[in-house]
């Protein structure tokens, strides 16, 4: 017994120690982003003499920071919109209508799942220079739906096949349609499924730009990780269930 | 119930409905197929096309301007030539290395861990926090905060005694440098997996090996590890796929340097592409990355067929 305890104990201890290493760089970044430049030069560690509060408003003009977070959000809402609605309809599809071709389709976009950027860049590169669409919110947005399908695939057939059999074929006695079934009685139990996705594909597809001031890139690093940390922290449960389901065999 | 894994999708199903008049499965069959047209069209188009077009190129002599000369293996031959390939192949196979052992390991440890101090289960958020940060902030204030001679802890300490060097200006250190980066914000995902594939285990199994007086490690070595096999395979898999890939955090933080010491393949074929405008040997070395990878996932699903996980 006196073992136990000992056992818990000390690992309870590693385990907070493990916890303040991963959370240690974030710390000399909230620090930084608040002292002016020589001041990180002289003693990044020191607390601040004052609150140099002005970086934020300075990273945010340099960086034209609000422009390209509008612009970033554009294309991820884009994405989104692209990813849950195509993916839904290909989930709904694999779980339920049983068709030959199926385990074809799923060992494509298995296999999709592993293929890099810098297979896809040089032609996509190319192609798009060539039709002047280089830049273009749509093309991306589409570009990235195309990267993140096969997960959201994968991910959402799972919500699919954990609805019970009976309340679609009850649907079905009603005279409901295919369509009317995937629509009315489906999509809307595999609600926390669709934020999931959409909630992962925000986190991927979400990056920012920097200057060159170490206390106004800190600043820079604050505003964007800040929204990002605090959505994870509010929607951890769905994050933590997307990532897990599409690792964990059951 | 838990959600199904990714990676048994692929396992074939029994075919329902054999039974049924040929019409109505045909039919059935072509209303299935539109609801996966929209994700197959977008996905042909904008993945599995240029893929198929990067193959092509790599055998293929290309400025970006001209029209594409096909030379046939020549890419690879040149490629295989050169001593750039090899040294940024082998940073890809110390990357893999890295990987393959060291976040694993960790994550086992501390995904047991927090099933034993099951108080602390809340930790996993934590651990996951540097994963969901932008590449580029984890970069910036490992760059800036932590290795910098200057404005960083390693400055710190450099006026404190301790001759620390910033390991992505050292041609013997960068590579280690970026791992570092990436371990950081890695390790904390592969816990959450493994913490909750422990989770899965059915708990009967470790009481009664505690009541035979089994501690800690025995637990952990000859129960819980045997019992998630599958998952962990499956991310061992996939940590050799990325290794062979990794772009984002070398080309952020050091961009190959200094003088190639922590060039890896993909950074390499960037080189080629945008600065040389070489665009069929860049093509070359992503094929190579990608089949690399298309290898060992095609190695995972044989194994699978096998019957391993059963």
């Amino acid at each position: 017994m006196q073992r136990r305890r000992l056992e818990v104990t000390a690992l309870a201890g590693l385990l907070i120690l493990m916890a303040l290493v991963t959370l240690f760089p974030i710390a000399p970044m909230l620090l930084n982003s608040v002292k002016s430049d020589i001041a990180v030069q002289t003693n990044p560690l020191a607390l601040p003499d004052h609150l140099a509060l002005d970086n934020f408003s300075k990273a945010w003009d340099q960086a034209h920071l609000g422009r390209s977070i509008f612009l970033s959000l554009r294309i991820v809402c884009l994405t989104v919109c692209f990813t849950c609605s195509t993916t839904c309809l290909t989930a709904y599809a694999l779980a339920r209508r049983k068709v030959r071709s199926w385990p074809l389709v799923s060992g494509y976009f298995l296999a999709a799942t592993t293929v890099p950027i810098t297979l896809l860049i040089f032609p996509l590169y190319g192609l798009l220079v060539r039709l002047g669409l280089l830049g273009n919110e749509a093309v991306l947005a589409l570009i990235y739906t195309a990267i993140y399908t096969p997960f959201s695939v994968f991910l959402l057939r799972s919500y699919f096949l954990a609805i019970p059999l009976e309340l679609e074929e009850a649907a079905q006695i009603d005279g409901a349609s295919g369509f009317q079934i995937f629509l009315q009685v489906a999509l809307p139990l595999v609600t926390p499924g669709v934020l999931t996705v959409a909630l992962i594909v925000e986190f991927y597809s979400f990056q920012g730009r920097f200057g060159t001031q170490w206390s106004l890139m800190m600043a820079n690093s604050v505003l964007l990780a800040g929204p990002i940390i605090i959505i994870f922290l509010i929607l951890q449960r769905f994050f933590v269930e997307g990532l897990v389901a599409g690792s964990v065999k059951g | 119930m838990p959600p199904r894994p990714v990676a048994s999708e692929a396992r074939p199903e029994p075919v329902q409905g054999n039974a049924r008049p040929v019409s109505r499965r045909k039919a059935r069959d072509l209303s299935g197929w539109l609801y996966v047209a929209p994700s197959l069209l977008i996905n042909s188009l904008f993945l599995l096309f240029p893929v198929v077009a990067t193959l092509w190129m790599s055998l293929t002599s290309w400025n970006g301007l001209e029209s594409p000369q096909w030379v046939g293996a020549a890419n690879f031959q040149e490629l295989f030539a050169s001593s750039a390939f090899w040294e940024a192949a082998i940073n890809n196979a110390k990357w893999t290395v890295i990987f393959l052992t060291v976040p694993i390991a960790l994550a086992l440890w501390v995904a047991a861990a927090l099933l034993r101090v099951r108080r602390l289960g809340f930790l996993q958020t934590l651990f996951l926090v540097p994963y969901i940060l932008p590449t580029v902030v984890q970069a910036r204030v490992w760059q800036g905060m932590i290795f910098n001679p200057e404005t960083g802890l390693f400055g710190w300490l450099n006026k404190h005694g301790f001759n620390i060097p910033d390991p992505l200006i050292a041609t013997a250190f960068s590579l280690y440098g970026i791992a570092l980066v990436n371990l950081w914000a890695w390790w904390g995902f592969l816990t959450v997996i493994f913490f909750a594939a422990f989770r899965q285990i059915d708990r009967s199994l470790l009481e009664a090996a505690q009541v035979e007086g089994a501690g800690f490690w025995q637990q952990w070595i000859h129960i819980q590890i045997p019992l998630i096999k599958p998952t962990i395979l499956f991310m061992l898999i996939m940590t050799f796929v990325w290794s062979f890939l990794v772009f984002d955090y070398v080309y952020v933080l050091t961009d190959g340097g200094p003088a190639g010491s922590s060039e890896v393949l993909s950074t390499l074929a960037f080189r080629y592409g945008f600065e040389r405008f070489e665009f069929g040997k860049a093509a070359a070395v992503s094929a190579f990355a990608g089949l690399l990878g298309m290898f060992a996932i095609s190695f995972y699903l044989w194994l699978q067929k096998k019957g391993f996980e059963r």
